[in-house]
């Protein structure tokens, strides 16, 4: 095997900072010899041993379960200890950029601050909420399918990976973000749990999966594969069946694509903003004066509708499953 | 080699907000020798937004939006990136669960159609990319762009997720560097722009419940373009199309900064190069007035 080994030379530009002493950060330059045997953290070990100590990161398991050397290599997500530098190469070529997870949160090199990121997690009670036998006479057992109920979502080791990789974090600080959504998921989906609390903090606007942009950017970024929009959009259907969605315009949105296309097939993209909004219509008039007269709002009667709208409609009876 | 022929999914916006994209498929469609067979049969794609409501309904209805497809025994186009994200991942799902295939297509056949999983379903970027090739777009380029810098904008569902993405087309594209439209544009005789924002996201899912959010991205987007010297943008979605130009005068409020950017479809992009008359490519219909034409 060792005479497989392959090296490649690259260029990394590595990110330094030292939020006590320094008031910009700054980037440090080293070439390397890489080998197709290493991993992004081999490289991080070698700048500390070879050449300068100081460099600071967090790594501890190295097998890709403590989720501790999450950083960002050329802007993505990853854990250090997992990817390797062969497939950064074939992604990104010869010259890299290694930066924490979030710029804006670095703490020293690449350790960042992830208060907002536990914060978050811990705002949807991140664990069973249960009445407990305190003597119980039989095991609590979960069956093999309703363990797979949670579609993974267990997998998630709160890395921050996907945290730091989602748009709207950075704009909307109340926003719990994505892996705060997939614990949510992961315990409102379990069988045993009987919080309803939860299930409403994650419900409501601002903070809740109704700001999610569905950028699918934390699907990307998760190395467990948990893939948070797909819980986030299970939240949105378990809010829909518990009954507990309000009568919101995001709500409203969701629900009013069904309105529409029982009248159309397709959408009638106007009425679907006046469902939705209702009177909060008129912040949406210069837009749609604009838009009207460039000939991008139609006029009611030339709205379309799909050919044989009986198949919909019929279908759209048998099939429906929920009621708002 | 035979004449190309696809079914195309137009979507909702191609036949109401963004009427030039419609005619610029079809244009671009008719220099390239591409014969679309139009599903005026079909339903919205449920945009993501039916999804979180109803799922199996979103199911049930897209799958009867490829049943058409396949009774014509066509590959489905779409052009735009989230009714091709809703389709797939529609197809993705029948075709790896039998069960759930089945108690779908029981509700298809009340309506005596079925789903069986013979159509692919491509965007037409990838469409235009894997079938006609960029070599031969290049040869067919008669008006090159070439004193343009062009900012590709590639939109979240045609590169995100990228499993999904990937099994759709024979391009390899990453989502964190993604290829595709750059290597269009450059086809087309632009000159691609890189900028951080090219492969992020435009906000357009929150425009009505998250305004800030949106507008924030959107004016991100426009504004990195602006600071990289182009002279245009080009989307494969009108989604983000609608947001880029219809939303930049809220999206410069939101982000502190006047923004002036014309967005191109990228069947736009491609039809100015290949020749077609501006005329057909409904250039009139944009908010932000397309002048350099
Ligand atoms: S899909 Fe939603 S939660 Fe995931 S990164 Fe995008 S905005 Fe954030
Ligand atoms: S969901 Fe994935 S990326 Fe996000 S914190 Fe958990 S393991 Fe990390
Ligand atoms: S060191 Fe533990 S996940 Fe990388």
């Amino acid at each position: 095997m060792s005479d497989k080994i392959e090296t490649k030379k690259v260029k990394f530009k590595v990110f330094r900072f030292n939020a006590d002493t320094d008031y910009l950060p700054k980037y440090e330059d080293y070439e390397m010899e890489v080998t197709s045997e290493e991993v992004m953290l081999d490289i991080l070990n070698r700048i500390k041993f070879n050449h300068d100590g100081s460099f600071s990161y967090r790594r501890s398991c190295r097998h890709g379960i403590c989720g501790a050397c999450a950083m960002k290599v050329n802007g993505r997500s990853t854990l250090a200890c997992k990817e390797r530098m062969f497939d950064l190469i074939d992604l990104f070529g010869d010259e890299l950029t290694i930066e924490p997870l979030s710029i804006k949160r670095a703490v020293k090199d690449l350790v960042i601050d992830k208060k907002d990121f536990w914060d978050k997690h811990n705002a949807v009670n991140p664990y069973v909420v249960a009445d407990i036998d305190e003597e119980p006479e039989s095991e609590n057992i979960v069956s093999p399918e309703e363990a797979e109920q949670l579609l993974d979502a267990d997998y998630c080791i709160q890395c921050g990976a996907c945290h730091y990789a989602c748009p709207v974090i950075e704009i909307n600080e109340e926003f719990f973000g994505p892996a705060a959504f997939a614990a949510a998921y992961r315990f409102s989906a379990d069988v045993r749990d009987s919080d309803d609390e939860r299930l409403k903090t994650v419900n409501e606007m601002g903070q809740g999966v109704w700001d999610c942009v569905k950028c699918f950017e934390c699907a990307e970024a998760c190395p467990k594969d948990v893939n948070p929009i797909e819980k986030i959009t299970k939240l949105h259907q378990m809010a829909f069946k518990e009954g507990i969605a309000e009568n919101n315009v995001a709500v409203r949105h969701a629900v009013g694509f069904e309105k529409s296309m029982a009248k159309r097939g397709v959408l009638d993209e106007g009425g679907l903003v006046l469902y939705s909004e209702g009177l909060g219509i008129v912040k949406h008039i210069p837009v749609a004066l604009k838009m009207f007269r460039k000939g991008k709002i139609p006029l009611p009667w030339n709205i379309p509708t799909s050919e044989n709208m009986d198949e919909i409609q019929k279908l759209m009876k048998s099939s429906s499953t929920v009621k708002f | 080699m035979s004449k190309l022929r696809y079914a195309l999914f137009t979507g909702c916006t191609a036949k109401q907000s963004t009427p030039e994209q419609y005619m610029s498929t079809m244009a671009v469609a008719k220099k390239l020798g591409i014969e679309l067979v139009e599903l005026v049969e079909a339903s919205c794609c449920g945009a993501s937004h039916l999804q979180d409501y109803d799922e199996f309904l979103s199911l049930v209805l897209n799958a009867r939006n490829i049943a058409y497809a396949e009774k014509h025994g066509l590959t489905m186009v779409t052009i735009c990136n989230t009714c091709q994200l809703n389709i797939s991942m529609t197809k993705h799902k029948l075709d790896k669960d039998p069960e759930l295939k089945a108690k779908v297509n029981e509700k298809l056949a009340e309506v005596g159609l079925e789903y069986k999983g013979t159509s692919q379903i491509i965007h037409f970027l990838y469409a235009i990319i894997d079938d006609i090739g960029l070599d031969k777009i290049r040869e067919m380029v008669v008006r090159p762009l070439s004193q343009f810098n062009i900012a590709p904008f590639y939109g979240c569902h045609n590169i995100r997720p990228s499993e999904l993405q990937n099994e759709t087309h024979k391009t390899a594209e990453s989502p964190y560097n993604p290829t595709s439209l750059d290597d269009l544009i450059i086809a087309c005789g632009g000159e691609s722009v890189d900028y951080e924002e090219k492969n992020k996201c435009c906000g357009f899912h929150v425009e009505l419940q998250a305004p800030k959010t949106a507008a924030v991205l959107t004016g991100n987007a426009i504004a990195g373009a602006m600071d990289n010297n182009a002279d245009m943008m080009v989307t494969p979605c009108p989604l983000c199309h609608l947001k880029l130009d219809t939303q930049a005068e809220h999206a410069g409020e939101a982000i502190g900064r006047e923004l002036d950017m014309p967005v191109l479809h990228m069947q736009q992009m491609v039809g100015l190069a290949l020749g077609c008359d501006p005329k057909e490519l409904g250039l009139e219909h944009h908010v932000v007035d397309v002048n350099f034409v």
